[in-house]
């Protein structure tokens, strides 16, 4: 018998349990958060980008008014116990780490480094207070090519190291160099994947509140749980007197996945004032100290038969990480590795990643992380091919298919993708979209003088961080580990609470897990409130991100309810006087197979299970509550087929989305409104990748995008609606058989905007562009490639 | 240090009489001194739109208006919207469409479409496009707000049909 409800609420559209609060006014995030008595901070930034700092005169900021105290590094240098935190460390490979500490000692290293911190009892006049640190700084030579950085004779970010070069990690499997030496076919391209913001609207902010030995961190965070053990090593402070709290977030999008300067800085300062000590970050601090994410140049080599199958690739990264390393910095590239190669076969593959220090802030994961990365270089790199053989390019990628009766197939580099059906995405999209009749429409088009292309994007994807020992010391060399856990405390008149260790932040969980734990318990959602974001509450977690959390963190929801499901049986049964196995629950009744008139509501065995009644059994335990700590055996591997349609005006290079499809597969879906949602923003982060957004410093290393006037994500004017549609092949890793889907759309599209675009100009004889495909790029390549590729 | 002025802020007809630097953004009145935290500051540049209040009926960034500029003009906030415990109609579609994710630009964005739905009682999607224009969203990709202005235009003040919930 199946251990959940006949007539599941997993599966339903439901309206989500947090709107209410939301729609109204009434979330409540970082900066909602008022205590009595809270001192402001402002973080004085460097405004060079590579510098000795030859002194700092505080003495204009320490005499105004509402100022409480102005610190430097070296004042503060007591209140460290550690520098920030990087934690990977494959074994074997040494990465070059320098000592960072949130307040910089000597020296800066990018522009926005901070320098110094003025606390006082007002927002605005610590902002006054700091532009009256006057920093005097003698100069350094700057580097923010990556490639150049790594040139003999390049300026050095860090001299002790002798070079800019981080590390170098390899990974293969098969002959690459057989593979290559007998293609019939080789190309090659250098592609860039530009350096991007996460852009979450709600910029960071923490709020440190001491209480006796005890210090509350408020932050705008996605990692609470790793947040305190990470500060815990960094000020010394036990984690029993460190509660770290995530509010409502405004968003993460990976950003807000990090142990940040301020962080520390904050509970510092509150544990040396003995007060509450708040600091909310500026837009333009936050483009230039929330870090960045992409940023690497790929070199690729793909080769085949002449009849299209592919026998080897061949990948060079070399990854911008700036001047530092933060928790995950150097790891980030490298992370998109399982699904190199995408949802192909191919014997041999090869993938070199070599990081490099430049003076810019550091990069780090935002949505996708090094996914959308591979899927980008995979998907444009099978449109090349495609073209170098005179194929089309979606019979090029169905002949190369992995095809869904090899599944689990075990890839070159040795990683098993647990579940798939690429023909059938790609099947169900040409059904919504009539390729035919829309090359005719394009002909037409063209004959007017309106370039529309097509692109698209049939994507694999690794996610569902987890499994521990994969990606753990011994494994991929993380310090870290990644199950996930849940607590499902069912309350004495029967409503119940979910207490789960991963910390969404507009996701949805709290109406999607309360789903799940809705069929196991037999309680209606509506009765199922789940608490995230708290150390002090629920069980340790390990945070959301990863597009981790129905599918690691959902599974621990599920796997503690189907306990205290079979405790309430054992209960049930006792008071029936009947065997707990013979015991179902069937619309929100525990009753007796066979006899349905027998039966026993959630709120009666729970208030028996709180306070016991005679024939209850001594032996049962009081109370109804269970915890799941779960680690899977297997990433699950989410795929799909993404369409992009596109205008590309050749006067101006302006390109218009005129239509995008996304057909996705991330197994059954719980609410499935809740997956479209995620759909529609993975696919515009990606647009705002493609064809608008970039972190741009100039050559001396100073920040040319530092507000949002200069930093372009997407408005609504830019986009279409998006027609999204699914199949669903269950992943056998967990119970519910659901793979993550909160990044599967900003892996997808950046190479279906970017082929589109190519389509549309191949008449112009354009080959390749890089992105952001903004009009001047656009524009700039068309007269390149009109003027028969004369330079510029 | 700095001096202050007396202004009188009529908020969600409320009117509160404060003592506040000439220099101190309406955005900021609303929040630290009135504790309305449902309007939002997202940038620094006038670009995001979380801030968006009516001003005399009229959508308008707060975080570009000084408090003393507001004085005495009536200024509806998120929290005003609808009387307490009941819903506007676009805030109503909002839930309905699931037209937020974290939520953040979300009150910024329910009162940029209520006024561009009192200028423009029943506007083609594009005109929503174009109307939303100085609103982010990151979340959303604003598919689902654009329908949510959409269907709220078209339920107007009618009861909305309801989306499946598993509870009435
Ligand atoms: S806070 Fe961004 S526009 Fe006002
Ligand atoms: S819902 Fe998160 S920014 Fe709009």
């Amino acid at each position: 018998m199946s251990a959940v409800a006949e007539a599941p609420y997993v599966g339903r559209e439901m309206r989500r349990k947090e709107d209410p609060r939301m729609i109204t006014g009434r979330g409540r995030y970082i900066d909602d958060i008022a205590v009595p008595g809270t001192l402001w901070i402002a973080i004085v930034r460097s405004t060079e980008a590579h510098a000795r700092i030859i002194s700092i005169d505080k003495s204009a900021a320490t005499g105004r008014n509402d100022v409480v105290a102005v610190l430097t590094g070296e004042d503060l240098a007591g209140d460290f116990a550690a520098p920030m935190a990087m934690v990977w460390s494959p074994p074997g490979v040494e990465i070059k780490t320098p000592e960072y500490w949130p307040v910089a000692r000597g020296e800066v290293k990018h522009v926005g480094d901070p320098v110094a911190v003025v606390v006082g009892r007002d927002r605005y006049s610590v902002i006054d207070a700091a532009e009256h640190v006057v920093v005097e700084y003698e100069p350094k030579p700057v580097v923010v090519d990556p490639e150049k950085a790594l040139e003999d004779g390049s300026p050095l970010v860090w001299e002790q190291f002798g070079t800019n070069r981080t590390h170098e990690w390899k990974v293969s499997g098969g002959d690459i160099d057989a593979a290559l030496a007998d293609a019939d076919v080789v190309i090659e391209q250098r592609m860039v994947n530009h350096r991007t913001a996460g852009g979450a609207i709600e910029t960071r902010g923490v709020l440190a509140d001491p209480n006796g030995d005890k210090i509350t961190l408020h932050s705008s965070t996605q990692i609470p749980h790793i947040l305190r053990f990470v500060l815990s090593l960094l000020l010394g402070i036990d984690e029993d007197n460190l509660r770290v709290v995530a509010p409502d977030v405004g968003g993460g999008f990976g950003s807000k996945l990090q142990v940040y300067p301020e962080e520390v800085i904050a509970v510092a300062l509150a544990k040396r004032l003995n007060r509450p000590v708040k600091w909310i970050e500026t837009r333009s601090e936050a483009m230039m100290a929330t870090h960045h994410g992409r940023d690497q140049i790929d070199y690729i080599t793909l080769a085949a038969n002449s009849d299209g199958t592919l026998t080897g690739c061949r990948a060079r990264v070399v990854a911008d990480l700036g001047a530092y390393q933060l928790l995950l910095t150097p790891f980030i590239p490298e992370l998109g590795f399982p699904v190199m190669g995408g949802c192909y076969k191919i014997p041999a593959i090869d993938l070199t990643f070599e990081g490099v220090f430049t003076n810019k802030f550091c990069t780090d994961a935002i949505r996708g992380a090094g996914r959308p990365e591979a899927t980008y270089w995979i998907e444009l790199m099978m449109d090349k091919l495609a073209d170098k053989l005179g194929m089309d390019p979606l019979e090029l990628r169905r002949k190369n298919f992995i095809r869904k009766e090899e599944f689990p197939f075990t890839t070159a580099l040795g990683i098993t993708y647990d579940s798939g059906d690429y023909e059938g995405t790609l099947d169900r999209l040409l059904e919504r979209l009539d390729l035919e009749a829309f090359r005719r429409e394009q002909e037409e088009l063209r004959a007017r003088g309106i370039y529309r292309g097509v692109g698209f994007s049939t994507y694999v994807e690794v996610c569902g961080l987890a499994p521990s020992r994969a990606v753990g010391p011994q494994g991929v060399g993380l310090q870290a580990a990644f199950w996930e856990s849940a607590m499902v405390r069912v309350h004495p008149s029967g409503s119940a609470t979910v207490f789960t260790g991963a910390s969404p932040h507009g996701q949805g969980h709290d109406t999607s897990f309360a789903q799940i734990a809705a069929d196991r318990l037999g309680i209606d959602p509506q009765r199922i409130q789940v608490i995230h974001g708290d150390t002090d509450q629920g069980p340790w977690g390990w945070g959301t991100y990863g597009s981790r959390t129905i599918s690691v963190g959902g599974e621990a929801v599920a796997r503690a309810a189907i306990r205290v499901q079979d405790k309430a049986k054992e209960i049930c049964a006792a008071l029936l006087e009947a065997a707990p196995e013979d015991i179902e629950l069937v619309d929100g009744k525990y009753r007796v197979r066979g006899s349905p008139d027998k039966f026993k509501t959630m709120a009666e065995i729970s208030g028996a299970a709180h306070i016991p009644p005679q024939e209850l059994p001594t032996d049962i335990e009081p109370g109804l509550e269970a915890t799941a700590m779960y680690d899977p055996e297997n990433f699950v591997f989410p795929f799909g087929a993404h369409a992009c349609v596109v205008d590309v005006d050749a006067e101006t290079g302006k390109v218009s989305v005129v239509r995008y499809i996304a057909v996705d597969d991330c197994g059954p879906p719980i609410n499935p409104m809740l997956i479209d949602g995620q759909v529609h923003g993975g696919i515009t982060h990606a647009i705002g990748q493609a064809l608008y957004e970039q972190v741009v410093y100039d050559d001396e290393g100073q920040l040319v995008t530092g507000t949002f006037v200069d930093y372009a994500m997407p408005t609504a004017a830019e986009l279409p609606s998006f027609e999204t549609d699914r199949t669903v092949t269950p992943s056998p890793v967990n119970s519910l058989g659901v793979k993550g889907v909160g990044e599967a759309g900003t892996i997808a599209a950046t190479p279906a905007v970017t082929a589109a675009v190519l389509d549309a100009l191949a008449p112009l004889g354009v080959a390749w562009i890089d992105m952001p495909l903004t009009p001047r790029r656009v524009w700039e390549a068309i007269s390149e490639a009109q003027n028969g590729g004369a330079q510029a | 240090m700095s001096t202050t002025v007396a202004v009188r802020l009529n908020v969600n007809g409320a009117v509160h009489e404060l003592e506040v630097e000439p220099r101190l953004l309406l955005v900021h009145a609303l929040r630290d001194h009135l504790g309305l935290t449902g309007t939002h500051v997202g940038c620094d540049t006038s670009n995001c739109g979380a801030c968006t209040i009516h001003l005399d009926g009229k959508a308008v960034k707060s975080c570009t208006v000084l408090a003393v500029q507001a004085d005495g003009v009536p200024i509806t906030t998120i929290e005003g919207l609808a009387p307490e415990g009941g819903l506007h109609p676009v805030q109503e579609a909002f839930w309905n469409d699931h037209a937020l994710q974290c939520g953040f630009c979300t009150p910024g964005m329910i009162m940029a479409a209520t006024a561009l739905l009192t200028e423009n009682p029943n506007p083609t999607e594009q005109e929503v496009r174009h109307g939303l224009e100085g609103n982010l969203c990151r979340c959303t990709g604003y598919h689902n707000i654009v329908k949510a202005v959409l269907d709220a235009a078209n339920v107007k003040s009618a009861s909305l049909e309801q989306h499946p919930e598993v509870t009435a």
